[in-house]
């Protein structure tokens, strides 16, 4: 029934591949002292900055790599990657478009991401992160009318050190664990928001990560604040070319809602997943985590994760306050070698906190994805809620998944429901479809968007058929 | 239309068909009935293109095409069309928009622009209307949840929208009470015309007396024991199919 050119294969189902021609800076490889306050310089930190960097640095001389995800792969040299390249000439930050080189915007509109203003989805605004550098940020002007800051980390780190200082590491602290503290010693750009007290921020935000430098990893550090009464929905999207080696990308989200205040958080995860054979691609190791820490508030993790060799995240919540709300929606599709170890963690401190958790795991070839989620009660958290529901799609016989998920309950009056399935897409269900003049692809995207529906439909409606799409090409080549 | 000859079928390697001849001219509407496990549902999934059924030898052809050499999808645009006896779940996908992509492979296969929404919405109206279908089944997922009468009406719905030139209902009554049966058999009459073939596959005589065939033919044991026009179903329904 599968009428695919195998030949074509490679090029049609990742689009995202091409390199772009552009010289780079680079600092020399490794990872030491020096490392560390090159990148600071480049910066141009100040001297809180780079005393942070180092004690994450120092830090991790004495940690250990985490070794309990279900994924294999061979050890990383942490000596042999450059940690910083930017586009040559950026050392000033260009002030406008005009300034940026063309090849960089050419870059983000053959990937559907148009930086000038007048191009872009209205109603969306766009911080575009190159390598090691943020090459634009969309709509500023407009967001600052508002309070709204929006800006590269590093700006941030210049223009708002009272905020930066105030929360960064409150949620990832710089000793948390071995991939969250090398981020926090090489950290480079990444986006920053603040959405002041009352404000619902007029537009999404969102952040598009690029890894074009070769033998280089991105660290990119977010961090997102909504102060009290405030709602900003924010999302980002990431790819890379495609290269036999393997990059490793490890990042830091850290979201801080206030009172009342509410964090929409969309992935749309798209890095280079490897080839049909496992070769290359980019180690996903990222540590997102949001602090409810104020009452009545609410963060919300949304993520569509089809690429990557190896993905390892699990966007958590701490529910601090009282009455606040965690949710974590998830899609996971895993073809050929690739690996996914993924889920969340959703801690209850506060009374009367809620969460919820929907995890679809959508494995095909020869690829393994586990769902592993942790939810933990504490003493205090008096009626707390959860809701897990995990659902594993199989397409195949020759791929796996797995479901870890773990509770743990120290108050007496709170509840746990747990639901997980797993199934097959059926050759009745194929067949059924195709009898109605869908090819065995179409089909099998149907069946699977469908599977999907509940997770897809949490995201942006900008961002949903792209979604979509991009659910159908990551299984291209699988029915066979 | 359709030439069915010395065709033999298995499943799991029991030979469930036997060197059936059969030929169905255009517009004409043929009724198979039969004891269970005679290979009356088999001929309309090798018809289709279910993989799990073995064509072994013999041949179909369909408008003049080699049937066996179009894959399920093909067979479809080339407008053959099987109602299921137990229409498949497809849970997550709403019925609309499982119905607009269905209807646009088809139009696309035939050169035709997608349908617009509106354009869409008319028809989808008028069609459910027909079949007294409620729109808001239109927004639950395919067949998820249907009861059998509703899935059955769907499976009509669907045949409408995709305008075959032969049609494949395998037991299409079962499952219906007598005013569903009814509104389905009116729906299908609309539907017949001199440029349109059916097979119906059927154990009750119920259903033919409201779609009229031209031939009935009794299967026993994967071949056609014996042929005749719509009297031939009363017989069988006084006397059955003992001989």
């Amino acid at each position: 029934m599968n009428k695919l050119n195998k030949d074509n294969f490679k090029q049609d189902s990742y689009k995202h591949g091409f390199v772009t021609d552009i010289e780079s800076e680079k600092i020399p490889r490794g990872l030491n002292e020096e490392v560390v306050k090159i990148i600071s310089k480049k910066k141009n930190e100040p001297q809180w900055m780079l005393d942070w960097r180092l004690k994450a640095f120092n830090r991790l001389e004495v940690m250990k790599k985490p070794d309990w995800g279900k994924v294999k792969f061979d050890e990383i040299n942490f000596q042999d990657i450059y940690y910083y390249s930017s586009p040559k000439g950026f050392e000033d930050k260009p002030k406008s478009l005009d300034e940026v080189d063309p090849k960089l915007l050419e870059t983000y509109e053959k990937l559907g991401i148009p930086l000038k203003e007048q191009e872009v989805l209205a109603g969306v605004a766009v911080d575009a992160v190159f390598d090691s550098v943020s090459v634009a940020t969309t709509f500023k002007e407009k967001l600052n009318e508002m309070g709204v800051i929006f800006c590269p980390i590093s700006e941030a780190i210049q223009k708002h050190p009272e905020l930066v200082k105030k929360y960064l590491g409150s949620v990832i602290p710089i000793t948390d664990h071995f991939y969250a503290t090398l981020n926090s010693a090489v950290f480079s750009d990444g986006s920053f928001v603040y959405v002041p007290k009352g404000v619902k921020c007029p537009m999404e935000l969102s952040t598009y990560f690029r890894i074009n430098a070769s033998e280089t990893g991105q660290f990119e550090r977010t961090l997102i604040i909504a102060d009290e009464g405030s709602y900003v929905s924010y999302l980002e999207g990431c790819t890379a070319p495609m290269r036999d080696e393997n990059q490793l990308h490890a990042a830091n989200v850290e979201l801080v809602a206030l009172d009342n205040a509410e964090i929409k958080y969309s992935t749309v995860q798209n890095w280079y997943p490897g080839d049909e054979n496992g070769k290359g691609g980019i180690y996903n190791f990222v540590t997102k985590r949001g602090l409810c820490k104020g009452k009545n508030s609410k963060i919300s993790w949304t993520q569509i994760e089809t690429g990557s060799a190896i993905t390892w995240k699990y966007p958590s919540c701490i529910l601090r306050g009282d009455n606040s709300i965690g949710e974590f929606y998830s899609v996971a599709i895993t073809n050929n070698y690739q690996q996914a170890d993924t889920g969340t963690k959703m801690i209850h401190l506060g009374k009367n906190t809620k969460s919820k958790i929907i995890s679809k795991g959508i494995s095909a070839g020869k690829s393994s994805n586990t769902y592993r989620g942790l939810v933990k009660f504490n003493r205090k958290a008096e009626n707390a809620k959860n809701i897990t529901q995990c659902d594993s799609l199989l397409v195949g016989n020759t791929c796996s998944a797995n479901t870890i998920p773990l509770t743990e309950n120290n108050s007496n009056s709170s509840s746990i429901e747990h639901e997980a399935t797993t199934s097959k897409i059926s050759d009745e269900q194929l067949f059924y479809c195709m009898q109605r003049g869908l090819d065995a692809e179409q089909a099998q995207s149907l069946i699977v968007n469908g599977f999907c529906k509940e997770v897809l439909q949490k995201l942006p409606m900008e961002f949903a058929v792209e979604a979509q799409k991009l659910v159908s090409i990551s299984l291209e080549g699988s029915v066979g | 239309m359709l030439e069915i000859k010395k065709l033999s079928v298995s499943v799991e390697k029991n030979k469930i068909l036997d060197n059936l001849d059969l030929t169905i001219g255009s517009g004409e509407v043929h009724a198979i009935m039969g004891p269970n496990g005679s290979g009356k549902s088999t001929i309309a999934h090798t018809l289709a293109g279910n993989p799990n059924y073995n064509v072994d030898s013999g041949q179909a052809l369909f408008n003049g095409k080699d049937l066996f050499e179009l894959d399920p999808s093909e067979r479809s645009l080339e407008g053959l069309f099987l109602a299921f006896q137990y229409p498949i779940e497809l849970p997550g996908v709403s019925n609309a928009s499982y119905l607009k992509q269905i209807l646009n492979v088809h139009r696309k296969y035939e050169g035709k622009d997608p349908i617009d929404a509106a354009e869409f919405l008319k028809i989808l109206k008028e069609k459910s209307n027909r079949l007294n279908i409620p729109m808001e089944m239109h927004s639950r997922f395919v067949n998820t949840g249907f009861s059998g009468g509703e899935k059955k009406k769907n499976e009509v719905l669907q045949m409408d929208f995709l305008n075959p030139s032969l049609v494949i209902m395998d037991e299409t009554d079962s499952g219906l009470d007598v005013d569903a049966l009814r509104q389905t058999s009116e729906a299908v009459n609309q539907l017949r015309s001199s440029d349109r073939s059916f097979i119906i596959i059927t154990h009750y005589l119920r259903l033919l007396e409201y779609i009229e065939p031209d031939y009935v033919h009794v299967f026993q044991d994967g071949k056609i024991v014996e042929s005749g026009d719509k009297k031939l179903a009363h017989k069988i329904d006084k006397e059955g199919y003992a001989t």
